[in-house]
């Protein structure tokens, strides 16, 4: 169990490895936030296991003084799935760019989300695989000039949270490496969360795609680009918050109060609605046309994988001693 | 309804004393729904319940759902039973029972020249005929004139039998195989009681099912009685030890030598697999199991498999997984990094017929260079081999320890034939099994963790999450010696690859002294690995009894090799390495060693004879030099 104890800073968290990100990466700023936010929580840090596979995210491990285990592109979701069935009791990390979750890593991703391992997934997003030196990524937008996209990018980009739901995932949510209160508030969400949490962090890759979040943290404009999605209530934005997020039909549209639509027009956030639709819908706007969603866009309790696998293991019959597995169902005595 | 009487009625007909003979070999061929399988784990049962050695192989149809008696639907289960020690499941057969065409015509090509054919004459008919491609009755083909061929009417004897039981036709259809049980236990004078108790005891709660397959065996050993003394044989001879014995088929072994390593060790197993035969039947295993320090876990691919075994490592638990054919190939990127993090997993990779899926339901050694080679950079790991059906629980232990002690995966190769096959085994007392000695690092407030520092054995400490002041990094980046941490230092590199190398080296220093059959010097050694084996110690036997200096030694321990190898090899004139691949061993004995190895090589998804093995080495030993 983690007991907690009190006065733990984030220094405390600092690993003796020389931290090499190109200055102004946006992970300088996650790293900082998660071991804040580790200082907090009051898990003692050898309950505490960071799982990554390959990357500028994938480092992350190293620079936290836990437990860590770099594994190989994309596969970090499996080892540690395999953590954490050793040993339930610890609480893993799971950090992945957005190559190493999408394109490699996307099968284990998503089993780890529907089978509901008790993970803590932090995927950071630049848009591009950074430490392989700028190439498109699966979640680089249309026309993302990169090294093997020179003229643009033209393949249609994966969305992580739409991924994330359509997995099952029971925890969900989308952040922004600059925000640092909203970073650490959902930090500890996601801590707080049994099952498998996901968080997508929307990072600066200041080398081969600078400034693609722009509107998603630039204090002017981000306030009419961005939702903050709260629990229960209206879906609101912008300076005034008087625009708002409506349904006609199917179709999500964007509204300004006043000129004949009210509060009782707008969409209602529901984190923990039991059917994640609402939270696919959250996760498809994107801009320009809309604005994008941080926050947290599901929250539901389902049993995690130890307990359901140890509530399988309780049905049936009891299981056998090791002495009649030996002997098997047909044995025999020779005299 | 009077319950069957359960003896043999006492026969009218003259009995002759069976004709003694050291072995034989029998097999059941028809469709699965002929109950082959059944019959022939029954009739193993009666010769090992009499203490003959036994050993067995079942042979899959090739298609799930093939139709009645197609060719694709032909199923069979071989068993060879002696009063000698025997290592494989025979090269020729003394008896075929084939119940149709199909089923003839795909097995009568292993009955010996001397041996009895029987075949239910009821299926030999022109439609049946032409489900195997017969265009006339195979029955008059000349080729049968060699053997002994009895023609049964077996699927109306046994309607006539059970007539008198009301049935409905698929259960008087299943009563077949037990008059093909009567049948062939009178030919081998088998005692029938063990089988009336396991009709009684499966069909405890249907009387009729009670009567009919106890009529239904009545009937065929009557029918046998008919032919007459000179058609009994019988092996009277005993092997087996006394004391408690089993089945068990390879697959089985191993599973059980994890269980019991993680019982001896107290450490808690995680095992993941994913479904690919043959491999599946561990994961199946374990989940059948279902024990207290095992979590079982179908991952979603075989490179998950091995992910979640070596995080489980990570954390603390024994990590296995299983997978075959191209699930091999996957898991080394995983290997690699279980070799770089120098953690403890195990991984058994079944060999099956390839390059890539080849043919999945047929046996091959061809992986050996993959276990040994096959990850990038310079990345020696233990390759261990099961060399039978028992073996298994051996090699899963040994793999245990090796890992646990020397921080290392382990690689079990085992293959298709060996999961399968079956020979009786002698179940150990729980008391009676070795420790296996994990120690996992306390932490010690006065000496901080060096995640990388070596004991004897090069082995860096398992230093599990949960235990405060052992917190480290680990992963697939080079470390710096001691400290861990990463680097790039030219020198460090070059002597931290030197460093894994000797650690696995080093084992080698370890292992118990080579165990060789035979002349401790002469003119060939057989060197045979994994299920090889089982055929190059029979032939080595026969060359022996024929007077020949012919030794065998079975490796079990690939990477390392055993120290004393080179030794024993410098010992013979000639050393011989059959195997099923082109060459792997043969190649590596000589890239090692430098010295000239005689190859035998077969690559057709089946195992070796043992007559091919002896064919070669007389080869060898008239050829001059
Ligand atoms: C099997 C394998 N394929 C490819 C690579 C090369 N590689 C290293 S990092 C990387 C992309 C990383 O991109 P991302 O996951 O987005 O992380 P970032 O560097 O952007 O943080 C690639 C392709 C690798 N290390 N291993
Ligand atoms: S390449 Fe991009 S993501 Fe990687 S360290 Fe530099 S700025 Fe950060
Ligand atoms: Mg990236």
């Amino acid at each position: 169990m983690s007991i907690p104890v009190l006065a733990m800073t984030a220094s405390d968290f600092s690993s003796a490895q020389e931290v090499r990100w190109c200055p102004g990466c946006g992970d300088y700023s996650i790293l900082s936030q998660l071991k804040q936010a580790l200082a907090s929580f009051g898990v003692r840090r050898e309950n505490i296991v960071f799982v990554s596979g390959v990357g500028c995210a994938a480092r992350m491990p190293h620079y936290i003084n836990t437990f860590g285990f770099q594994g190989s592109y994309g596969r970090a979701p499996a080892l540690a799935t395999g953590v954490k069935l050793a040993n339930p009791n610890l609480q893993v990390w799971v950090v992945m760019g957005d190559g190493d979750a999408c394109s490699a890593g996307l099968t284990h991703l998503t089993h780890a989300l529907r089978r509901n391992v008790d993970l803590k997934i932090l995927l950071i997003n630049n848009e591009v695989f950074g430490l392989s030196r700028g190439q498109q990524s699966p979640t680089s937008r249309v026309g993302t000039c990169t090294k093997t996209s020179p003229d643009g990018s033209v393949e249609t980009p994966l969305r992580a949270v739409s991924i994330a739901l359509a997995a099952e995932a029971t925890f969900v949510a989308r952040t922004v490496d600059v925000d640092v209160n909203h970073m650490s508030e959902i930090f500890e969400k996601a801590a707080m969360h049994r099952g498998s949490g996901f968080v997508e962090i929307y990072q600066n890759c200041k080398i081969f795609n600078d400034g693609v979040f722009e509107y998603a943290t630039d204090a002017v404009i981000k306030t009419d680009s961005i939702i903050h999605l709260e629990h229960g209530r209206p879906i609101l934005f912008g300076k005034d918050r008087n625009h708002a997020l409506r349904l006609n039909g199917f179709e999500p549209e964007v509204v300004t109060l006043g000129q004949g639509i009210t509060m009782d027009d707008v969409l209602i956030h529901d984190e923990r609605a039991a059917e994640p639709t609402l939270a696919f819908l959250l996760s498809r706007l994107v801009g320009p046309q809309f604005p994008e969603c941080l926050g947290v866009f599901r929250n539901v309790r389902k049993p995690t994988h130890q307990q359901l696998l140890d509530a399988a293991f309780q049905q049936g019959d009891p299981p056998r001693s090791f002495e009649s597995l030996l002997a098997g169902d047909e044995s025999w005595t020779l005299a | 309804m009077p319950g069957p009487t359960l003896a043999i009625a006492r026969s009218t007909i003259p009995r002759g004393t069976p004709q003694e003979r050291a072995a034989a070999v029998v097999r059941f061929a028809g469709d699965l729904s002929d109950g082959v399988l059944l019959v022939g784990t029954q009739f193993t049962h009666a010769c090992a319940m009499l203490g003959n050695a036994v050993m067995t192989i079942p042979d899959p149809a090739a298609e799930i759902r093939a139709p009645a008696g197609a060719l694709a639907g032909v199923t069979a289960f071989q068993c060879h039973f002696a009063g000698h020690a025997i290592h494989t499941p025979g090269d020729r057969l003394d008896l075929l029972v084939a119940l149709n065409p199909s089923a003839l015509r795909t097995h009568i090509g292993d009955l010996s020249p001397a041996g009895l054919l029987i075949v239910d004459a009821d299926r030999f008919v022109p439609d049946e005929w032409a489900k195997a491609g017969y265009i006339a009755d195979p029955l008059q083909d000349a080729a049968l004139q060699a053997f002994r061929v009895l023609a049964v009417p077996i699927s109306q004897l046994n309607r006539d039998a059970v007539a008198r039981v009301n049935l409905i036709s698929t259960e008087v259809e299943r009563c077949k195989s037990f008059f093909v049980l009567g049948l062939s236990y009178w030919l081998f004078d088998r005692p029938p009681e063990p089988t009336f108790r396991w009709i009684r005891e499966t069909y405890n709660k249907n009387p009729g099912l009670v009567e009919a397959h106890t009529r239904a065996f009545k009937a065929g050993w009557h029918h046998a009685e008919t032919l007459g003394p000179e058609f009994q044989s019988r092996v009277s001879q005993r092997f087996l030890k006394s004391g408690k014995h089993r089945m068990i088929n390879g697959a089985t072994a191993l599973a059980l030598g994890f269980l019991a390593a993680a019982r001896q060790s107290g450490l808690p197993m995680v095992y993941a697999g994913f479904p690919v035969a043959p491999a599946s039947e561990l994961l199946h295993l374990f989940t059948e199991w279902k024990q207290e320090n095992i979590q079982v876990i179908q991952a979603e691919d075989d490179l998950a498999a091995a992910n979640i075994a070596l995080g489980a490592a990570f954390g603390g638990s024994l990590g296995v997984t299983a997978t075959t054919g191209t699930g091999a190939a996957l898991q080394a990127d995983t290997l690699a990094l279980a070799a770089m993090s120098e953690l403890p997993m195990v991984a058994v990779h079944v060999q099956r017929a390839g390059p890539s899926l080849g043919m999945p339901t047929r046996t091959e050694q061809a992986d050996l260079l993959q276990a040994f080679y096959g990850r990038n950079g310079e990345c020696p790991v233990v390759v261990l081999a099961q060399s039978s059906p028992v073996d298994g629980f051996r090699i899963a232990i040994e793999a245990v320890r090796l890992a646990v002690t020397r921080m290392t995966p382990v690689v079990v190769l085992a293959d298709t034939y060996l999961m399968s096959a079956s020979e009786a085994w002698h179940v150990p007392s729980s008391s009676e099994l070795p420790m296996v000695l994990a120690k996992q690092t306390k932490a010690d407030p006065e000496h901080p963790l060096l995640p990388y520092s070596r004991d004897e054995h090069l082995a860096r400490p398992w230093a599990i999450p949960g235990r405060a002041g052992l917190e480290h990094r680990t992963g697939g980046m080079e470390k710096e010696a001691n400290t861990g941490a990463v680097s790039y230092d030219p020198a460090n590199h070059e002597a931290m690859v030197a460093l894994r190398a000797r650690k696995i080296a080093k084992i080698a220093e370890k292992l118990p002294p080579l165990v060789v059959h035979g002349p401790k010097s002469g003119d060939v050694l057989i060197v045979a690995w994994g299920s090889v084996c089982g055929a190059a110690h029979d032939a080595a036997e026969r060359c022996r009894a024929a007077g020949l200096s012919v030794a065998n030694v079975r490796l079990t321990h690939l990477s390392p090799l055993p120290a004393d190898l080179i030794g024993v090899l410098r010992k013979y004139r000639r050393v011989l390495v059959p195997e099923l691949n082109a060459g792997q061993l043969s190649k590596i004995l000589r890239a090692e060693y430098l010295i000239d190895i005689a190859s035998l090589n077969k690559v057709q998804g089946k195992p070796f004879l043992v007559s091919e093995i002896e064919a070669k080495v007389r080869d060898l030993l008239q050829a001059p030099g």
